[in-house]
């Protein structure tokens, strides 16, 4: 009895060791990743094909979700904006909040979240499903490294896809509020466009694109580490798939403010 | 030529090999066999440097390969050629670009020249002309078949067999004993086989290695393994089962 009221006390303490030594793990683990793709990109050239095939899989076929995110987002924050400039007579100035959401925060963010979700757990499944059935194992057995040969493409190719993929998703998101706030909800076309023009700066894009770029890398690293380290079985790959997803969205929140406020210092100064 | 000395490898408090010792020389087949989950196939992976032992050392050719790094592994790796218990075919490749993996990434040869040893060895493994299909299109035989192909195709001086018969009907599983014997004859390899399988190990083995409650038990030509009067040995190789023994 006692010893059951004892455990009641001591097993969260144990349970959030458990969780800071399985946190501090797998910083080890992403940190030995990139080395090792660091490492690979400027020793081994990768394939070609490989890249490209990825390209396919990670950009374009990601598009539909990240425009389709992207417009009904622009949408919704023009509606409310709107809305609220209404009742200080500053309708105009709606498309330049929604410009500069979407290019700094919304649009890298929101596209991010998307890709981690689709592309991120495709990656910790197919790896996954690879280590279970011993084919990782067949590539080492074949002189072939697996990270030269499945986490070097995917890398390349979810870093080139990010940043075309966020611009298209702001691209989408500032036409699609264009048309809400112009045609249905009557602002001025030229004032919102030329102010627009006037609140969006260059700073702006480079913060998103930076920001792009850097979650990127997280959704790459964190989904091929997930599914090259998932545990045995369907459950293993079914934990690493999940794992991989959530690991890199609450990645790409925390680190988005960060980079909000050392990128915001480092481009005003 | 391989040596083992004293290998020791354990998972979590879970000890599998406690003090493995053995040698291999070149051009032996020699089988491996024990019970399920009794580190058959944790020891060959060992071989292949596919996992790191706790203690020990695994020399191939001379050069202890059991704290090599990957990337060096890559080099010794290339003498070995390996069959999975389940093929491990990579599923999005056809059976061309599996069986012509190891070439096409060596960068050595041209693509006609893969595409020319690939169907030598699809030839030799007798399933010509399915170069295009996946292996999801192929039965359990015809993968083990494909895998031992990819395993040979880069002219290994040693090729390990993780269970190369398990799961396949007695006929399938007699054409792949017989598959692994010509691989033998005709391309001088070092063959190593993991097994259960007593018939196979009678047939492809010269020399068998019991592994036993962790160590090697028993280290002797097929022959007098199975003329054994050790009540173990005796008991493994006629498949008598003790209830107190028993461990699934």
């Amino acid at each position: 009895m006692s010893g059951t009221i004892v455990r009641w006390f001591t097993q969260p303490v144990a349970d959030i060791g458990n969780f800071a030594l399985r946190m501090v793990a797998d910083l080890g683990g992403f940190a030995l990743l990139a080395g090792e793709v660091l490492r690979s990109l400027v020793s081994v050239r990768p394939s070609l094909r490989d890249l490209i095939y990825q390209l396919y899989s990670i950009g374009v076929k990601s598009q539909s979700v990240v425009l389709i995110t992207g417009a009904f987002t622009g949408m919704v924050l023009c509606a409310q904006a709107f809305f609220q400039f209404q009742k200080v007579k500053m309708e105009t100035g709606t498309l330049a909040l929604v410009g500069v959401s979407m290019s700094s925060e919304l649009g890298p963010v929101l596209t991010g979240l998307m890709v981690a979700g689709r592309v991120g757990a495709a990656m910790a499944a197919e790896l996954g499903t690879m280590r279970v059935t011993e084919q990782v194992d067949a590539l080492r057995t074949l002189a072939t490294h697996p990270v030269d040969y499945l986490v070097v493409p995917r890398f390349l190719a979810t870093l080139i896809a990010m940043p075309l993929l966020t611009i298209e998703a702001i691209a989408v998101g500032i036409g699609s509020a264009y048309v809400v706030g112009v045609h249905f909800l009557g602002i001025d076309a030229a004032y919102s466009w030329a102010h627009m023009l006037k609140y969006v700066g260059k700073s702006d894009i480079a913060m998103g694109m930076f920001k792009t770029l850097c979650f990127g890398m997280i959704i790459a690293l964190v989904g091929c580490y997930k599914g090259l380290n998932c545990r045995e079985g369907a459950e293993g790959v079914g934990h690493a798939t999940t794992e991989a997803v959530v690991t890199a969205s609450i990645s790409i929140l925390m680190s988005n403010f960060f980079l909000t406020l050392a990128l915001r210092g480092l481009l005003e100064s | 030529m391989i040596e083992v000395r004293d290998l020791k490898r354990s998972f979590g408090t879970h000890c599998v090999l406690d003090g493995v010792s053995f040698r291999i020389d070149a051009g032996e087949a020699v089988v491996i066999m024990g019970r399920s989950g009794g580190g058959k196939s944790v020891l060959l992976k060992h071989l292949v440097g596919l996992l790191s032992p706790d203690a020990g050392e695994v020399l191939v050719d001379g050069r202890n390969i059991a704290n090599l790094g990957e990337r060096q592994m890559l080099e010794v790796r290339s003498k070995f050629g390996v069959l999975f218990q389940g093929a491990a075919l990579f599923d999005s490749l056809t059976v061309a670009e599996n069986v012509g993996f190891a070439l096409s990434r060596s960068g050595k040869c041209t693509p006609a020249e893969v595409a020319n040893r690939v169907a030598e060895m699809l030839d030799m493994v007798e399933l010509p002309g399915i170069q295009d299909k996946k292996p999801a299109e192929l039965s359990g035989g015809m993968r083990k078949r494909v895998g031992l192909a990819r395993a040979i195709v880069h002219r290994p001086a040693i090729v390990l067999y993780d269970e190369p018969t398990t799961g396949l009907d007695p006929v399938v599983s007699d054409s792949i004993d017989q598959l692994i014997l010509r691989v033998c004859e005709q391309m001088k390899v070092t063959s190593i086989v993991v097994t259960h399988d007593m018939r196979s190990a009678r047939r492809i083995g010269k020399r068998i290695l019991y592994l036993r409650d962790r160590r090697i038990y028993l280290d002797a030509p097929t022959e007098a393994v199975f003329a054994s009067t050790d009540p173990a040995v005796h008991r493994f190789v006629n498949g008598i089962s003790i209830p107190k023994e028993i461990t699934f």
